[in-house]
């Protein structure tokens, strides 16, 4: 059977700046993976690419087995594909609860998140629902924005840089809703700067470095030595 | 007592303005778009009315009812195969498209119906008048100044109630994140120009029974439609009746002390705004 998402030689470009050399991923259904690695590794574009704010050749990108790498945002997202944007990007003319429920508008499915099971996971924004959502403290907005996210009930929950910004109690704060969030049901792909953060929740982690994929694995198969090779590049590639 | 009368006056007349200025306001505000060829479509829809009218030998009202439609399509098409290809960073492109436009729809109303002066017939609506204790009003400028607060309401519940009003906010503020809630905002730009169509279409019915037009009609009334707007303050409907209000108070208090004075005397009142609050009296969030 085909996997729930997978990418095949993913390459994606701005303009003439090519950011991604081939990258094969794949998720499973129930799974969680991490993606790590620098700044400017590609793993944003690799996030945008797979939620279609970049296009890319259809084949590059399957979800079960359709093609779905050159399909517009929209479209992706309609498939129950969810992106948690990097910086969050709430609305700011919105409320909190309009922010959530304009998550819903391409894709109106019955399933675990509604506004009343959001707002149990992340009670704290239940109580400031009409407070607009810039006025949030960093970590509440990171709560609404994956709330936003879940309120489609999407199969893959694509998370970019959750941490950014946000203290490590609130981090920790927000990485404790993943659980439930999984046995809800979706499948969850978190790209994180945090390798001990990464290696704590995942079941696999992919480690990426200027646009490839260097390592891969489970995070009991991976030693340290290999990660941080993989992470910042082997001395020995840095001194050729 | 001649003076409140005026005033009064003026305050119905602010709705016709108001009305002109809400479908500009509406389409600036969600997309940022200047439309400058929006007192041309005003024009247009009250030719469309005037033919159905004339045509179909029908009330002007229940012929606006028909030409609401039609113009919303018309609004749907234009935005979508037209306008959103100029969107972007620069904002010239729009203006110097929308300028084309308004020169098109101008000529191609004179070959269609020559440079006579038109005007809808409403029978004996347009001489009914009212009397309000000491006022008297005519039954016209009571419906016009109705309609507007009708239209400025009825498109706030629309932004502020609906699932609708949450896209057109969201994809005002950002196009990019509103893709990834599904929101395709080709179509919500090419939504938001029908509904301010539509507004149109009651503007052109008030215009066209209340006083002549003719295919050259529409620019004056984008200037009107522009101050009330500015006046009002950028993304505020309610600030555009406002806006429409005040003009039309200084209009006819104007003209009640000179009739010559009528034109001057709005322009005036915007200048004086715009020095006292440079970004008009209701301005929406900064941005």
């Amino acid at each position: 059977m085909a996997p729930l998402l997978e990418t095949r030689g993913l390459r994606a470009s701005y303009g003439d700046f090519q950011a991604l050399f081939g990258v094969d991923l794949t998720l499973d259904a129930g799974e969680m993976i991490a993606v790590i690695g620098a700044n400017g590794a590609g793993k944003s574009t690799l996030m945008r690419s797979i939620a279609g704010t970049i296009r890319n050749a259809p084949n590059d990108i399957l979800h079960r087995g359709t093609e779905i790498g050159a399909l517009p945002a929209p479209d992706v997202m309609a498939r129950g594909i969810a992106l948690v944007p990097e910086g969050r990007k709430l609305f700011p003319s919105l409320t909190v609860e309009e922010n959530l429920l304009v998550g819903t508008y391409g894709r109106k499915i019955d399933g675990p998140w509604s506004l009343g099971t959001v707002y149990d996971l992340f009670p704290v924004i239940a109580e400031r629902r009409n407070y607009p959502a810039t006025a949030l403290s960093g970590g509440q907005q990171q709560m609404v924005a994956i709330g936003r996210a879940l309120m489609s009930n999407p199969e893959v929950l694509l998370c970019d840089e959750l941490s950014l910004g946000l203290a490590p109690i609130v981090i920790r704060d927000i990485y404790a809703a993943f659980p439930r969030i999984r046995i809800a049901g979706a499948a969850i792909v978190i790209v994180e700067q945090d390798i001990a953060q990464a290696l704590k929740v995942a079941d696999r982690v992919y480690c990426m470095m200027e646009g490839r994929v260097t390592l891969s694995g489970r995070p009991s198969d991976l030693d340290r030595s290999a990660i941080h090779a993989a992470y910042f590049g082997a001395e020995g590639h840095e001194l050729a | 007592m001649n003076w409140l009368d005026t005033i009064f006056q003026g305050i119905l007349l602010g709705g016709l303005y108001a009305l002109f200025a809400a479908g500009l306001s509406l389409v600036f505000g969600i997309m940022r778009l200047v439309n400058l060829a929006h007192g041309d479509l005003i024009v247009c829809a009250a030719f469309l009315i005037l033919q159905l009218v004339s045509a179909l030998q029908i009330n002007p009202f229940i012929a606006a009812l028909i030409a609401a439609p039609v113009m919303f399509g018309i609004g749907w098409v234009l935005q979508y195969h037209l306008l959103n290809r100029t969107l972007g960073k620069d904002i010239l492109p729009p203006l110097l498209v929308t300028f084309g436009l308004s020169i098109v729809i101008q000529n191609g109303l004179l070959e269609s119906f020559s440079a006579d002066s038109r005007r809808i017939s409403a029978g004996t609506l347009e001489s009914a008048s009212l009397g309000i204790g000491v006022l008297s009003a005519g039954v016209m400028p009571l419906l016009t100044f109705a309609s507007a607060i009708l239209v400025v309401v009825a498109l706030n519940q629309l932004i502020y109630r609906t699932a609708l009003g949450r896209a057109f906010r969201a994809t005002s503020d950002d196009v990019a994140t509103a893709g990834l809630m599904g929101i395709r905002p080709n179509r919500i730009f090419a939504t938001a120009t029908g509904l301010a169509m539509v507004v149109v279409t009651i503007a052109a019915l008030y215009l066209g029974t209340r006083a002549t037009f003719d295919p050259t009609a529409g620019p004056a009334r984008l200037i009107y439609a522009f101050e009330a707007v500015i006046i009002g303050g950028l993304g505020s409907l309610w600030g555009t009746l406002a806006g429409g209000v005040i003009l039309g108070v200084a209009q006819t208090l104007g003209a009640a002390i000179n009739p010559e004075w009528q034109i001057l005397a709005g322009h005036v009142a915007f200048l004086l705004v715009l020095l006292v609050r440079p970004r008009g009296l209701f301005p929406r969030a900064v941005d």
